[in-house]
């Protein structure tokens, strides 16, 4: 907010006090669900449930959480959400700056027939494909595996066109100067394009981390046994009929979101970045 | 000429590993599910056979399948204009210079850390009638509402999963309005308040035009995330409460355990196509329609 306007609505005392107790009930309603699932979790069964001292941070123990990771195998199921996502990631990353490098800094014939196709794969859902996905991965015999997981997210044409907005900023006599020195593509592309974008390949780093973290229809159609579960789809498992042990799921909810509260703190200017990546200027 | 053909190895080398796994699991799939859309199968999904182009007009046609579209929409009218109305209203309440805005700032974007399946096992806890929090809260607020619970009864069901839905992806909202709203040269509010603007005139006629690409791109966000609506109802509802199955999406007609065409490879990639079509038109609807009033800031 400019100056003077600010130091007008700043000047009506009642009126910030007015915007300070709306923030804060707004805030009361955002974080109830989680303040409640906090807690929930961190009672035994039956404190969970004695409603409305459920809330309260009495009586908190670490023993439905401890019971939650053990019932839920909760460590697997991280370790394997962790590793499919950080494959995946450095996979993105890899495919996108190599094709935006070529559609940025190169000419070949054919280029914008393969630009169309890169296109074109935007519209498509995820939802068509994993009828024929599913097969795909059954043939290669890949149902139950790391790679049925990772495979088909390795590129994206988000990724691809993000990465290459920003290599079209690069004027193209550096590339040439460089090439006149005789400068190889791989070694430009590693001194000079790469480091320019690095802001957005942390966000599409993040991105991509949080969108394979958060998969869940992809791996509950190729994932049946217990070894390759990743967190979404496993944390289902805890969601018994039995009512006296329904904060177990709220322990596993809890554990599960913990790394990635983590990393949204520790990147959150590279989250906004990359959200927005696509909103400005529609 | 020569330099185009020289480079031409380099090029397809580095655009290979994207394009073919963007063939082999994007735009194939999109080809084939397209000829599967033909075919009938028995029971066992072993033997099909060629039930032509006219497959699609009967799916879309069947009861079920209108059923789900219904149910879909439905969702994604509770879900987007409240949504967004919820995600502009906090956007623009955080927009302020006040001590302390930090925090409010970091509370309203918590949800986006809070995937789907995470959001809806945190509902579906709150909203049971024998423990959760919420019924009893409810309760007191509405005494009409008493049992079997939100989720279990068919009148409420799928506003529970939209309310679960809202507040996922509110933080997402907040944060793509919220940077939105930094972008609006300040001038323009500096000269609506001197030519007497008051508060919400300066919202109505400087920030709400300003805000037209991003209101646009959330819109189409919020809507394509209602008709893939997936994981929520599996978790919240698994499509039910039976036998009215008022939260049966298309996504969950499709691929949901009990689904009717579970072993039909071929009604299966009909009703995916015909999801993928409607997304498509919606899309486009979205665009035209807001286009008009949308300003693109110079």
């Amino acid at each position: 907010m400019a100056a003077d306007i600010g130091a007008t609505e700043t000047t009506h005392g009642a009126r910030k006090v007015g915007r300070y107790v709306l923030l804060v009930f707004v805030a009361i309603v955002v974080l109830f669900p989680i303040y409640a699932t906090l807690m929930q979790a961190l009672k035994s069964g039956p404190d969970s449930i004695d409603h409305p001292k459920s809330l309260l941070p009495i009586n908190l123990t670490l023993d439905t959480m401890r019971a939650a990771w053990r019932i839920g195998d909760l460590g697997r199921l991280l370790v394997n959400s962790l590793f499919v996502s950080i494959v995946v990631t450095i996979g993105v990353i890899v495919t996108s700056v190599l094709a935006a490098y070529a559609f940025a800094f190169l000419d070949f014939p054919g280029k914008g027939l393969l630009f169309a196709f890169f296109l074109a794969t935007l519209l498509v859902p995820a939802e068509l494909t994993v009828v024929v996905n599913q097969r795909t991965i059954s043939s290669l015999g890949w149902i139950n595996s790391y790679q049925g997981l990772i495979v088909p997210l390795l590129a994206t044409t988000f990724g691809t066109f993000l990465v290459r907005q920003v290599f079209l900023t690069v004027p193209k006599d550096l590339r040439e100067a460089a090439a006149l020195d005789g400068v190889g593509h791989f070694r430009f592309l590693g001194e000079v394009a790469v480091p320019l974008c690095r802001p957005t390949l942390g966000a599409l780093a993040l991105f991509t981390f949080l969108g394979t973290w958060n998969q869940y229809l992809w791996p509950s159609a190729i994932i049946t046994d217990d070894e390759h579960r990743t967190i979404q789809i496993g944390l289902e498992r805890l969601k018994t009929g039995d009512v006296d042990k329904l904060n177990l799921v709220t322990a596993g909810t809890v554990i599960a979101a913990l790394p990635i509260f983590i990393v949204l703190i520790a990147f959150q200017r590279q989250l906004v970045r990359g959200l927005t990546a696509g909103a400005v200027k529609g | 000429m020569k330099r185009r053909w020289r480079q031409f190895p380099v090029a397809i080398g580095m655009l290979a590993p994207s394009a073919i796994i963007l063939g082999v699991f994007v735009v194939y799939p999109l080809i084939h599910s397209i000829q599967l859309g033909h075919l009938r199968c028995d029971a066992t999904g072993t033997r099909c056979r060629d039930g032509g182009w006219i497959q699609y007009v009967d799916v879309f046609r069947s009861n079920e399948f209108q059923h789900a579209l219904f149910n879909t929409i439905g969702l994604a009218l509770m879900t987007v204009p409240i949504g967004l109305v919820l995600g502009i209203g906090l956007a623009v309440l955080a927009d302020r210079h006040l001590r302390g805005i930090g925090f409010f700032r970091t509370v309203f974007s918590s949800t986006v850390a809070t995937s789907v399946a995470v959001a809806s096992l945190i509902f579906f806890v709150l909203l049971q009638p024998e423990v959760g929090l919420l019924p009893h809260l409810f309760h007191g607020l509405f005494p009409v509402l008493k049992d079997p619970g939100l989720l279990r009864d068919p009148n409420t069901a799928m506003p529970a999963v939209a309310l679960s839905s809202i507040w996922a992806s509110l933080g997402f909202t907040f944060i793509v309005i919220t940077a939105a709203l930094q972008g609006i040269p300040r001038e323009l509010y500096e000269s609506a308040f001197v030519d007497g603007a008051g508060g919400w005139t300066r919202f109505t006629n400087v920030t709400l035009p300003m805000l037209g690409p991003t209101i646009l791109f959330t819109s189409v966000v919020l809507t394509t995330r209602a008709f893939q609506a997936y994981a929520e109802i599996a978790l919240l509802t698994g499509g039910g409460p039976d036998p009215e199955r008022p939260t049966q999406t298309v996504a969950y007609l499709i691929y949901g355990q009990n689904s009717l065409v579970k072993n039909d490879i071929g009604l299966k990639s009909t009703s995916a196509v015909l999801l993928f079509l409607v997304l498509l038109v919606l899309a486009f609807v979205q665009f035209r329609g807001l286009d008009k009033r949308v300003h693109y800031g110079s």
